[in-house]
């Protein structure tokens, strides 16, 4: 596996290998999936739109609806506007949506399509809408994307006003569904009101009937994201991934945002849940509490076993972060920490972390690849390594345990329903890790050092 | 209202008017049917199709596992076709390209500037790290907006670094689908790659060398093929693409015979080696039992020789042998069911015989970016009217290499062949095979998958991921005939057994019964006139 990679580092400029990051589009489109009764539209050639599609149902194993507005050459000549104004008449003929979210691509990016001009030009029918936003390939990475498309919804719909409707909003970040339910159920739990946006737990996690629904019922509404722009305090969770959307909320709506590191970890978990409760005036729940305490007995229950632990992480900027960060309340010593995604505030984040916590030989590194991970594993050995389902191939080459969590995970089931986020998403993550340090320690044991306790 | 009637029913007059040419209902088998094809889709429809770069990339030059493909331009393109299309490849040199994803990811400055001294650079690098046998650049859509010359890059890196380097131009947005990807790609390799090694002819007569054009080794489907070939004494020459390699096409011209599994993405190549050097091609079909039989008897009849002829009957009887017990299981358990497929523009044709092997009947089939001659046969290549979006595409038009030509077939002999039903240098498409009120869609769509399954209810619907999940939630199986919901191989024998396993557990998985609660059937709650819970 990977044989043809060397172990000697040579400087790179122009060649990426086994990226670590996709592009804007797809970014846009999961973000457009968690909204109400949405039609996310790629305005650009119809692979991308085909691409991205594939690459969100290969990783929720849900259907993930968009349209395209399929570029022929002469669309490059002449422009998009043609084809989008053919698309929405369709769009809302066949499919009918409450509203089509458009992003564009890197083609229609270069050709310069105006989409503010093309869309006030659209005859949208009554009571429907048509938003957009620019997500240029060839910027940032999937993660920007997501970004870009909440601050297209804001930029769009949320309205300003004199008087605060009292509610939280909550940007969970570029997280599973299953994290958005885990935040949802900690407002619940302490009677918060507040506006998740954007919000797929319950759109890419649906039931099964024999009943499809095109829309289902999951999603946060129209009239929520307008909304938005009378809330009382947003809550950005993820430094890095909510930052674009927090700043078009404030310049909008002039809404205060508080950023928050993704609540991974206890730590994390408890300013979010602090923050929560301050904003709101709620009291953090005895059930929270509990878990709290329950999450820290398995981590001094199980210490042993992670303690001085090497690992290396690679994902998302926030949730590589986030990962990191109980990593090291679990007492590991992370030594490799990538994201594909080009942000130097990541590396800076990442420093201050470690540097709270005295680990100094990690490498941070923003805008790096699989194939620079792998190269650094060659050279300096982890114990563990938690990332999406790339990494499996360098799990496999070096034999190291490996941890799936974050974007994207194509090759196992049931991970998109579950949390990484709170206090239970924490107890999940330490049995994850765990369970593949403990699971490598009994397939490398001696048969007279095997453990029947552990 | 008939099944076509009710699909169009929805449409508004300008949709309704594009779309009506594309669906078309067969009543009677044999009887020519016309259907519009390889032509734009319309916009908004939520369709299947990729694009020109996915056909060139993504389907005829990924699989090449000795040569590193670099996609130019920003990232995605080249990261959304790392791995995930099971074209399996195992080098036996350990220099295995496939599970590497090469890209120039493109930034604004790129963008404005142009990314002709980028690519260049990435090109030195991935041969200073690497040392592959040959580079090969596909451009992504802006390559073609901002006017990089990559052709112009490919030649200086040839000459600089002494290796093999050939562009695609293959922007996303040529053409109407994968398929005009797959055109620009057998033109790069026949110019540049094919023949390139220009080793003589093997002048001995009885030499039985063949390449396999078309098939891309899907979960092992060209290893399982070429492991039944050799058993009968063929000497596989070249795979075109699957587990394929440079080194293998450069001596692609020294085969006998062109076995065409996939007709829509490599008949270019099969047409063209014919004209060049003289090599026949056959439309072969390994999908299905019969029709790996009808395939492997044809090309013995090819070459007319009696221990061929005779090796490849006991090869037949030693794999029937092997799967009688399944093959019998299966058919017990799955005669009589139904099944729609929307797939490509070749495997639509090739799995309704698979399934009829064990009694089940496509009553729905459906291409992606297959073009009339794979719906209606290569008769009707004269009468198609080529439209602007194909007339984009470059044509290239090779002459004869008379040191490297093949001697012909004798012309009696093609002619018996041929009137025998062996498709040579022919491909009959889908048409002829279906009849009896079955629809088929062209280009099809989101909305018009849902309305087939609710006017056919077919017991399992084949499609891809991105329909798949949508058609189980409407309560009927599905399995993806792009990726074999990464199980395969399929091909030949035992791919059929493991096709039809897969088929019955997706229909008889348990899940299906519980479907509705129990609850919803038979009441929990029993109470009184007057109980708290009923207030």
């Amino acid at each position: 596996m990977l044989d043809m990679t060397p172990k000697t580092i040579t400087e790179r400029k122009s060649l990426r290998v086994n990226p670590a990051k996709t592009c804007q589009p797809v970014g846009a489109m999961y973000a457009a999936l968690g909204v109400h009764r949405c039609m996310p539209h790629s305005h650009g050639s119809q692979g991308c739109c085909s691409y991205h599609r594939t690459f969100l149902s290969r990783h929720f194993k849900e259907p993930a609806i968009a349209t395209t507005s399929s570029f022929s050459e002469g669309a490059c000549v002449f422009g998009g506007g043609s084809n989008l104004k053919k698309a929405v008449k369709n769009i809302f003929d066949i499919y009918n949506p409450d509203i089509i979210a458009v992003h564009t691509t890197c083609l229609s990016e270069t050709i310069g399509d105006d989409l503010n001009a093309l869309i006030r030009e659209l005859e949208i029918p009554q009571g429907k809408l048509v938003i957009h936003t620019n997500t240029p390939s060839y910027k940032g990475s999937h993660v920007t994307g997501f970004g870009n498309m909440m601050a297209g919804f804001i930029n769009y719909l949320s309205e300003k006003s004199a008087v605060s409707n009292g509610k939280i909003g909550i940007f969970p970040g570029f997280v599973n569904p299953g994290d958005m339910h885990e935040l949802k159920r900690m407002a619940k739990s302490m009677g918060v009101k507040y506006i998740m946006f954007p919000d797929t737990d319950g759109t890419m996690n649906t039931p099964i009937t024999g009943d499809y629904q095109m829309y289902p019922k999951g999603g946060t509404t129209i009239d929520e994201i307008r909304q938005l722009g009378g809330a009382k305090h947003i809550l950005a969770l993820g430094e890095l991934t909510s930052m674009i959307p927090a700043m078009e909320i404030k310049k909008k709506c002039d809404v205060d945002s508080t950023a928050l590191p993704y609540p991974i970890g206890v730590e994390a978990t408890d300013k979010f849940l602090m923050s929560l409760s301050k904003l709101s005036g709620k009291a953090i729940t005895e059930e929270l509490e509990e878990e709290r305490g329950q999450l820290l007995d398995i981590m001094v229950d199980s210490h042993a076993y992670y303690g001085d632990k090497r690992v290396a992480i690679s994902g998302d900027p926030d949730t590589v972060l986030g990962l990191a960060a109980f990593c090291l309340e679990l007492g590991m010593k992370p030594k490799y920490m990538l994201t594909g995604t080009p942000d130097e505030k990541f590396t800076k984040l990442a420093k201050e972390m470690l540097l709270k916590y005295g680990v100094t030989d990690c490498i941070a590194k923003a805008n790096a690849d699989l194939f620079e991970l792998h190269q650094l594993m060659k050279n300096e050995a982890v114990d563990l390594l938690i990332g999406g389902t790339h990494c499996k191939q360098i799990a496999k080459a070096e034999d190291v345990p490996f941890v799936r969590a974050g974007f994207p995970i194509m090759d196992r089931y049931v991970h998109s329903y579950m949390p990484l986020v709170g206090y239970r998403g924490a107890m999940r993550l330490a049995e994850l890790m765990g369970n593949a340090l403990m699971d490598r320690q009994d397939r490398d044991a001696e048969d007279k050092d095997l453990e029947m306790v552990m | 209202m008939d099944a076509r009637e009710a699909v169009l029913d929805k449409y508004s007059g300008r949709v309704f008017k594009n779309r009506k040419d594309h669906i078309v209902e067969l009543d009677e088998a044999g009887v020519p049917k016309e259907i519009a094809s390889n032509s734009r889709s319309v916009p908004g429809l939520m369709i299947n199709r990729g694009c020109c770069y996915a056909g060139c990339k993504g389907v005829v030059l990924g699989p090449l596992r000795d040569t590193v493909v670099i996609t130019h331009g920003p990232i995605g393109c080249g990261y959304y076709t790392w791995g995930t299309r099971r074209n399996k490849a195992d080098a036996p040199d350990g220099r295995n390209f496939i599970q590497y994803s090469f890209s120039t990811d493109m930034q604004e400055t790129d963008i404005v500037f142009g990314g002709m001294k980028k690519l260049h650079q990435a090109i030195k690098e991935a041969v200073e790290i690497f040392q592959p046998k040959a580079v090969m650049i596909c451009s992504t859509c802006p390559i073609g907006l901002i006017g990089d010359d990559i052709n112009a890059v490919a030649a200086t890196a040839e000459k600089e670094f002494g290796i093999t380097c050939i562009a695609y131009s293959c922007e996303g947005y040529k053409g109407v689908s994968q398929s005009a990807g797959h055109h620009i790609a057998n033109n790069g390799l026949m110019k540049r790659v094919i023949g390139s090694a220009k080793d003589e002819i093997p002048k001995e007569k009885k030499t039985f060398r063949l390449n396999i054009l078309g098939e891309y080794n899907i979960g092992g489907d060209g290893w399982e093929q070429e492991r039944i070939l050799k058993k009968i004494g063929y000497e596989v020459v070249a795979v075109l693409t699957g587990d394929g390699s440079y080194e293998a096409l450069t001596h692609a011209h020294t085969a006998n015979l062109n076995l065409v599994q996939c007709h829509r993405s490599i008949n270019y190549i099969a047409e063209m080696m014919k004209t060049k050097y003289n090599i026949d091609w056959i439309k072969v079909n390994f999908i299905g039992i019969d029709e790996t039989i009808r395939t492997l008897r044809e090309i013995a009849d090819y070459f007319d020789d009696e221990t061929i002829k005779k090796r490849t009957e006991e090869v037949i009887a030693e794999e029937l042998e092997e799967i009688a017990e399944e093959r019998e299981f299966y058919r017990n358990k799955l005669t009589g069911k139904t099944a729609g497929i929307f797939v490509g523009g070749s495997r639509s044709h090739h799995y309704q015989h698979l399934l009829m092997d064990f009694g089940v009947k496509t009553v729905i089939a459906g291409y992606e970016f297959a073009h009339r001659d794979d719906y209606e046969g290569r008769e009707v290549i004269p009468d198609i009217k080529l439209d602007a979006d194909s007339k984009n595409i470059e044509q290239i038009t090779v002459e004869p290499d008379q040191q490297l030509f093949h001697v012909a077939l004798d012309k009696a002999r093609f002619d018996e062949l041929r009137k025998k039903n062996v498709e040579l240098e022919y491909y009959k498409g889908m048409f002829k095979d279906m009849g009896d009120g079955t629809i088929t869609i062209d280009d099809f769509n989101h909305y018009e998958t849902e309305k087939v399954l609710e006017i056919f209810k077919p017991d399992i619907f084949y499609s891809g991921i991105k329909d798949k999940y949508m058609i189980m939630k409407k309560g009927v199986p599905s399995n993806q005939l792009h990726s074999y919901d990464y199980s395969g191989p399929y091909a030949c024998f035992k791919g059929s057994i493991t096709f039809a396993r897969n088929t019955y557990l997706s229909i008889s998985t348990p899940a299906w019964n519980m479907m509705t609660p129990p609850w919803r059937t038979k009441s929990t709650l029993e109470g009184t006139l007057g109980d708290e819970n009923y207030a």
